[in-house]
């Protein structure tokens, strides 16, 4: 029996029908050529997420990303007319690595006015222009005009900057981006500059955890101890059903009802979250950010708790209705292992009494964490012994269905485009 | 020379251990220290922790003086030890094995 109704098809997976509903494999999670197929088909034609703006404070501000599922170092930089610009971290004359610290594969950030080459001092400019030869006159037929730092596509949607590593990207961003995520516009991601930001490497494929936070399924089990026996054990018994679930193109939502802990009985919340006021929900005294756009909750839930957007392939925003964000970026370092960055986002505190709520709720984003990463080394560690590989997958899954689907489109697309074979 | 605000002088035996400025120096210490003496922290600060926000509420978060920063930091460390206190009744989070999950920036105070 459904607590929440249901589109006319009477389930969620079947009201998008190209999902179906049988059992699923995860052989795209644990082969090594797949992979190299996916970082072909999807990582250099898809727009990534590589930051936001307020990383970028003034002009000249930079950092440099390592993004190793495309073999790429980028430098991403505030040029002098405000402009964010994206190139290969490869100087041009010999190939150093041009913007780095102490350790070549650590990435950094900071403020420039030019980038100047380690090795023999190359200069380039902000807007990647080669500005400065050593000893130019030794050269032959040198055109300084060309061998500027080899740019990358590089679009910013509200505040966050994306890249795209293809020659060409086949669509802009907005376009790539599509309605569902664009009608996110004017939250104000900008105002909340408050970060907590953590990474981790997990041993398992990038897909997998993305799996982990696109379901909430596991919610009442997995983090049964995080609550009180009374409500951990209500839980349990209920089991967990979202309300909402939107597929747009290649991005998914799932929103759901929340529980609101300081509704609760005394013996329902953890007494630090009672002299704190917050927890996993987020603070309990609501900021006010004014009028939402109307991409948030646009399942118009109420009560509603969270939207977790999940940007393809790699990047979720996930929006809470208590004032927050959070994001969580999955990038894949090989088959079977990837960094995971979570980043928690709040209007800055005015007073103590926010800064102690806003150290609660990312303190449980960390526990909760935690239990989720080491999970999925657990299930990469199974699914590669292929002693089982048919798994059944509920409805309150049906975002995992699209996730896989999606990948393989696009490499089969990508293959027969290419290699002339799906 | 105490660590902490004179009305909080019966926190001050915590105060070198737990007054510490970063997450990851908390998170570290709270592995490195057995369940007595996380709860023994626990049951001391927990009575004391509306006071303190109380305490650090009266300044104005840029401009703290460096007692009340401690004791913001005192009440982070109560925050991180909650859990295995409440929660988890053993320092790390159950099952995380050899997971860990760095904070590499946060805000300060």
């Amino acid at each position: 029996m459904s607590r929440f109704p249901r589109p006319f098809e009477g389930t969620w997976t079947e009201h998008y029908p190209e999902l179906g509903t049988d059992p699923v494999t995860y052989d795209d999670s644990i082969s090594p050529e797949f992979y190299e197929l996916e970082r072909r088909a999807i990582f250099k034609r898809a727009w990534l997420n590589v930051g936001r703006v307020e990383q970028l404070a003034k002009p000249g501000s930079y950092f440099t990303k390592e993004v190793a599922v495309t073999n790429a170092s980028i430098v991403v930089v505030r040029d002098r007319e405000g402009e964010v610009r994206a190139f290969h971290n490869v100087c041009r004359h010999r190939g150093n690595k041009l913007v780095w610290n102490d350790f070549p594969r650590e990435e950094t950030e900071g403020v420039a006015r030019q980038f100047v080459c380690k090795y023999h001092g190359w200069r380039y400019g902000l807007d990647g222009a080669l500005n400065h030869v050593q000893q130019e006159s030794e050269f032959f037929d040198l055109d300084k005009s060309c061998y500027g730092l080899v740019p990358v596509h590089c679009e910013v949607w509200a505040g966050f900057i994306f890249v795209n590593f293809a020659h060409q990207p086949e669509q802009s961003l907005r376009e790539f981006l599509g309605p569902m995520i664009t009608a996110l516009e004017g939250y104000p991601f900008g105002r909340m500059t408050e970060r907590f930001a953590y990474r981790t490497e997990v041993h398992a494929n990038w897909k997998l955890f993305v799996d982990a936070f696109a379901e909430f399924y596991h919610a009442p089990v997995l983090h049964a101890k995080q609550s009180r026996e009374r409500y951990a054990a209500a839980g349990q018994k209920l089991g967990f059903e979202a309300p909402y679930y939107r597929i747009d193109g290649p991005h998914r939502l799932v929103s759901t009802a929340g529980v609101r802990n300081w509704e609760m009985g005394d013996d329902a919340v953890k007494r630090s979250e009672v002299l704190t006021r917050g927890g996993l929900f987020g603070p309990w005294d609501k900021p006010d950010l004014g009028k939402m756009p109307p991409g948030v909750n646009p399942g118009r839930c109420d009560p509603w708790g969270l939207d977790s957007f999940q940007l393809f392939p790699n990047f979720v925003i996930l929006i809470w209705s208590q004032g927050w964000y959070l994001t969580y970026h999955y990038w894949p370092t090989s088959y079977n292992t990837h960094t995971f960055d979570g980043n928690v986002y709040f209007l800055p505190a005015r007073t103590a009494r926010e800064r102690i709520a806003h150290e609660m709720t990312a303190v449980t984003f960390k526990e909760f964490a935690l239990q989720d990463g080491n999970t999925l080394e657990a299930t990469q560690l199974s699914l590669e012994t292929r002693a089982v590989d048919r798994f059944h997958l509920n409805d309150q899954e049906v975002l995992l269905r699209h996730l896989h689907k999606v990948v393989g489109d696009w490499v089969d697309e990508y293959s027969f485009a290419n290699e002339g074979q799906p | 020379m105490t660590l902490l605000p004179d009305d909080f002088g019966d926190l001050e035996q915590f105060a070198e251990k737990w007054c510490l400025p970063s997450e990851p120096e908390r998170y570290a210490t709270r592995l490195a220290t057995s369940m007595p003496e996380l709860q023994r922290f626990y049951d001391a600060t927990a009575p004391r922790v509306a006071a303190a926000i109380d305490y650090c509420d009266d300044h104005p978060i840029d401009q703290m003086p460096d007692a009340v920063v401690n004791l913001m930091h005192l009440i982070y460390s109560f925050i991180n030890v909650s859990f295995p206190v409440e929660v988890w009744l053993e320092p790390r989070v159950p099952d995380s094995g050899s997971a860990y999950f760095t904070c590499f920036l946060e805000p300060r105070p």
